[in-house]
Formats: structure tokens, sequence, C-alpha cells
């Protein structure tokens, strides 16, 4: 053996706590959003493997949805119905309950679910996956698995997504009506008559692409960490709660660019 | 015939902690192979390098003209299709059953009818003893079962280089010997390319044509079966006897006044002779059995000729051990061509050792490995 080949001691640090760390990190995880993007065209396309991901991430996030958006549409509807109470602008609160719903708070929850209940899903499946080695098995065999395996359950999550925004909005809507107009003596008439005064059409379209966005980004963290999983059941585990966390992380900063831009974009109603 | 597998100068590292270094090494093609090493020493790795799944730093492993450290992943796809990898523990898919998990290839590559699928896939099934099975989930059947199935499924696209990754972990003697037989009979029918990592002796001992050992980060020895099962190199013979007196140590290396006590105290009970046997069908001394033959009924192994004058080639390069070894292996015509020097001798660098740095700069630059891998038929004719 010659003295190149003596082990080396390692590090204290060992690349651990290197500067360029969290860049390689961010790095391999946009490397891989490419090559899903690249994977996007390409043929055959996986039809079943869609449809299947597609039923699967809804049934695991409509109930909960549904469960968050009627307490979330009340609580907007109970702070507004009080506020307007003191500004002396009751006839308003539906209008601004609309806006807020719509516009920030239905993306945010369905951002929420598909991040935690279905991209949990995707990232523990394909976790597991990893760690008995299907995955290699796969590539292997010649398929690739970001064609046959993650291109689906990202466009899954993307379409899930919208529709459950669309969910978000109608329940929160209904709660927030019911809030204002049973429990806080706001008159029906005022509470509908008031939704188009501030609210646009536009503010849907933007909510509808907020949580598209969305989709695509949970369902790529949470393939990327799954696919990535490594060391026994506890990688997988450590897996979902990471990309749990870091899809939490991007989306709410990725909301508040889309944001931003959209009232530069989109002026609001009145001026 | 099955295609050969390359391998010089390969060199893999995880972040800073290296794997194994410089390993050199040529699988004839269409003959079984097995890599042996001592737990930790990357064998898996070194499986996983081959079919590009993980990319060594230094080195090239080349496979019908392709390097496949340095390909692109298109191309990497396509020379994936030479290959069938049996994995540990099967690697079949959860979510399917047996008989959707050994057509997925077929289905995914192919645009063979379902009917024919069917046809293949039954074959296959049968050929490794898994009639009946078709409905079953992989969870619902036995560690031997998903090992056989997973053997299916890397069979059905035909594959010219096949891998194992520790056929016979998990499993009882008696099933390691029946997958052993179903090794041989199958590299019989199809004239792959085969290797097999592993812990087991027994295996070791009676199956392969070629056998290799990993240690300390490198390729300790590669070579004809007889060199390994002859060599008196410590190693070797401390894993081949399966053994606690020697250079290996439970978790690192030892210091080397403690296994030359231990060495003493072996050669004063009697050496390994008189050892007795060690565990994973580790037997005493350093006999070389028989090897396992195709079951009755089946053709002979192809491989099993071209090895001899292949072997017959670079008798004289190896210790006088080996060479009667090899001597009683070989069929008459060509003991006697070896016997009077009819064989060119083999080039430097033929020989299926671990690189020798010495040898290396000199003479063992000069292509010289295809000198083993595909050797001229014309010997046998003249």
């Amino acid at each position: 053996m010659t003295a190149t080949d003596k082990p080396k001691a390692p590090g204290l640090l060992d690349g651990k706590l290197s500067p360029t760390r969290p860049l390689r990190a961010s790095g391999n995880l946009f490397a891989f959003a490419l090559d899903v993007l690249r994977a996007l065209p390409k043929r055959p396309f996986q039809l079943r493997e869609f449809l299947q991901q597609a039923w699967f991430v809804a049934s695991v996030t409509i109930i909960p949805t549904a469960l968050v958006a009627i307490p979330f549409g009340a609580v907007i509807a109970l702070q507004l119905g009080s506020l307007t109470r003191q500004l002396g602008a009751q006839s308003f609160s539906g209008a601004a309950s609309v806006l807020a719903v719509v516009r920030e708070a239905s993306p945010i929850v369905t951002a929420l679910l598909i991040a935690g209940a279905g991209g949990s899903a995707i990232c523990a499946d394909l976790g597991s996956r990893k760690i008995r080695d299907e995955i290699d098995a796969m590539e292997v065999l010649g398929i690739s698995p970001i064609q046959r395996l993650v291109v689906p359950r990202v466009l899954a999550a993307m379409l899930v997504s919208t529709l459950l925004n669309g969910l978000v909005s109608v329940v929160g809507v209904a709660g927030g009506y019911f809030f204002n107009v049973v429990l806080q003596g706001g008159t029906p008439g005022a509470y509908l008559a008031s939704f188009s005064a501030l609210a646009q059409i536009e503010d849907f379209w933007a909510s509808e692409f907020k949580a598209l966005v969305f989709g695509l980004i949970a369902g790529i963290v949470a393939s990327y960490k799954g696919l990535n999983a490594g060391g026994g059941p506890k990688g997988v585990g450590d897996a979902v709660n990471q990309s749990v966390v870091i899809t939490f992380l991007l989306l709410f900063a990725v909301n508040l660019v889309i944001t931003a831009i959209y009232f530069q974009l989109v002026p609001p109603k009145g001026q | 015939m099955g295609v050969a597998v390359e391998v010089s100068g390969l060199t893999k590292s995880f972040g800073s902690q290296n794997i194994w270094s410089d390993v050199t090494l040529t699988l004839p093609p269409g003959e079984i192979s097995v890599l042996l090493g001592p737990s930790g020493t990357g064998k898996s790795v070194f499986l996983k390098s081959l079919v590009g799944l993980l990319k060594p730093e230094k080195g090239s492993i080349v496979i019908s003209d392709t390097d496949i450290v340095r390909t692109s992943e298109h191309q990497l796809y396509e020379i994936r299709k030479l290959f069938g990898v049996l994995f540990q523990d099967g690697a079949l898919f959860g979510s399917m059953t047996l008989y959707d998990n050994i057509a997925f290839p077929l289905r995914e590559h192919t645009k063979k009818s379902e009917s024919e699928i069917r046809s293949i896939v039954l074959e296959k099934m049968d050929m490794v003893g898994l009639q009946g099975a078709e409905g079953k989930l992989p969870g619902e059947i036995s560690g031997g079962m998903r090992k056989r199935a997973g053997l299916a499924r890397a069979l059905v696209l035909d594959p010219e280089i096949i891998l194992f990754d520790e056929p016979d972990s998990g499993l009882d003697p008696v099933r390691v010997a029946y997958l052993n037989q179903l090794i041989v009979d199958l590299n019989a029918q199809i004239d792959a390319t085969f290797l097999i990592v592993t812990h087991d002796i027994g295996t070791a001992r009676t199956v392969p044509d070629n056998l290799g050992l990993l240690f300390r980060r490198n390729l300790v020895m590669f070579g004809p079966r007889e060199q390994l099962l002859t060599s008196q190199e410590p190693v070797v013979r401390q894993f081949l006897n399966g053994r606690r007196e020697g250079p290996i140590g439970m978790s690192e290396e030892k210091d080397v006044a403690q296994v030359e006590a231990e060495m003493a105290a072996l050669e004063a009970r009697g050496g390994d002779s008189h050892n007795g046997v060690g565990p994973k069908g580790a037997s005493g001394g350093d006999a070389v059995p028989p090897q396992l033959t195709p079951s009755e009924g089946l053709p002979e192994r192809k491989a099993e000729r071209r090895r001899q004058e292949r072997v017959a080639r670079m008798l004289h390069e190896f210790d006088p051990e080996t060479q009667a070894a090899i001597r009683q292996s070989l069929p008459e015509d060509l003991l006697a061509k070896a016997e009077s020097g009819a064989f060119e001798p083999t080039r430097a660098g033929g020989r299926h050792w671990a690189a020798e740095p010495d040898a290396h700069g000199t003479e063992g630059q000069t292509a010289g490995s295809t000198a083993t891998a595909v050797l001229p038929r014309r010997g046998g004719e003249e």
C-alpha cells in the first residue's frame, strides 16, 4: 500500500460546518427541480401513475383541508366583523372577508395541507422505496425514477393543489358568511352585495396561480427529500420532517414574492 | 457470449473517507466471478459503481467500448439494459404482485403484447422455481422467494452481465446450495458474465471461475479460483479459512506484533488444516474443491473451455501450488500445449492481480488487459 492510500483521519468539521454546504444543498435541490422540468415533456407520459397519485394526494388532503378551512374562514370573519364595527364600516365586512380568504388564506391553507399531508405522504412513499433499493433497482432496469415516479407526483400535487384552493375559497367564504350573518348579526344582503366591491376576478386567478406554484414546490421538495433518504427507517423519518419544514419555509417566501409582484401588476380596485 | 467488464484504476470516496482505491480487474466474458471482502470494505459500493449508480472519482469501467464512469446519463440508461442486478433483498416493487414485478421491465422497454409478456414471465418464474406464486405481493413471501423473484426480474431482458449482491444473505445453507446450483445452471444456459459479491466461503470455493478479495481499501487479489484458494497471502488465507488469527481485525486493522503472535500460536496448533471448520462454509487448509457443474440435461458451460484456455495461457505466471491446482483442472490437450510452451506467454497486465505499483508504469499499460479478457481462439486449432 502506498502512502496516499492511507486512510485520512476525519477532520474536525469534516465538511459538516463548511460555509458552502447550504449552498450545495440548495444547488442540488434546484438541479433536481430542473431535471424534473426537463423530464416533464418526455414520452411516454405516465398517465396511470398520475391519476393514481392525484387520487392519493386528494384523498389524504380533502378532509383535513375542509376541516381547516371552516375555522380559518370563521376566524377571519370574527376578526374583520369586530374591526369593521369599530371602524363603522360593517357593510364592508363581507368584502374584506372575501378578499382575505381568496387572496391569502386560501392559498396558505392549501399550501400547508399540500406540504403537510400530501408532501409528507409522497416523501415517505419515495423514501421507503429508496431504502428498500427499489429506486436503484428501477434505475438499473433502465427506467428513470424522475420520469416514472417524480413527474406524475409533482403534476398530481399541482393539480390537487389548484382544486383544493377552490375548495378552501368556497368553504372559507361560506364559513365567514355563517359567522358574520348568524353569529355576529350582520345582514346577508350587505355581506353579499359588498362581495364585488373590493374583490375582483384577478384575485381568484392569482390565488389559483399561487396554489399551482405551491403544489409544484411541495411536490419537488418532497420527491427530492424522499429520493435522497438514507440510513434506514430513521432516514425516511428525517427526510419527511425536513421536507415539510423546507416546503413551509419556501412556500411562505414564495408567497411573499408572488403577492408583492401581484400588487404591482394588478392595482387594487378603486384606485 | 457475455460481455467483458474492464475496470482499471477505480477509486471511490465518500467525502474524505476513501472506500477503495486503484481497483483494477477484468471480468472475463461469460465467466462467474466472486468478489469477497470483510464487511464494510465497499463491495456493494463496487457493484453500484459497475451499474453507474455511484460515480467513482478516478479510473474507468469499460463495457462494450463505453466507459460508464464518464458517459452521458442517456448512454448510461442504454448500457444498463445489458445488466441484470439482484439486490440484497430482491428490491421488488412493494406495491406490485410478483407477476407485475417481473413483467415490469418488459412492459417499460419492449412493445411486446401481453400474451408474449405472459409467456416470458412464466418461463422465467419457472426457471427460478416460483410457479404458482404470480399473484403474491413481495410482503407476503419469504426472503428466499423474494431473492428468486428478484433474479427472475433481472433475467427477463436477457442481460449480458448479471450482478448478485450477497445472494446467500438471510438464506439457510440448503437454500444457498440450491441458489448456487441455479446460478451455475443459469450461466450454462445464457452464457452471461456473472459477478457475485458475498461473504459465503462455501459459495466462493465452489461456484466461481475467478475470485477476488477486497481489503483495506484495496483489491488484494483477483484471479482464477485456484490462485486464491491456494494463496499464501495472509489476508486471503485468513478470510478463506474464516479464522480470527490474521491481519483482519474485528473493526479495523490489527498491529503487526499482535498478528505475528497470533500466527505463531496458530502454527503451534498445527496450522489451518488442524484449525477445524470455520463459519460460513470456511474449511481448514487450502484445498481446491471441485467446481459446481450444471445440472444434468443442461448444456455444458461454454465459459468452461474459454476459461481453461485462458488459464493455461497464463499458467507459468503462478506460484507452484497454484500451477499444480490448475494443472489438475485442465484437459489433456490444453495441458500438453501449456507444458510444451505452445501458448504465447500472456503479456504483463493480463494477470488478474491488483495493479502492482512497479509493474504498472513499465509494461502494464500496453493494452495487456485484452489478453485475458478476449482470448483469441486460434490457440486451440493449431
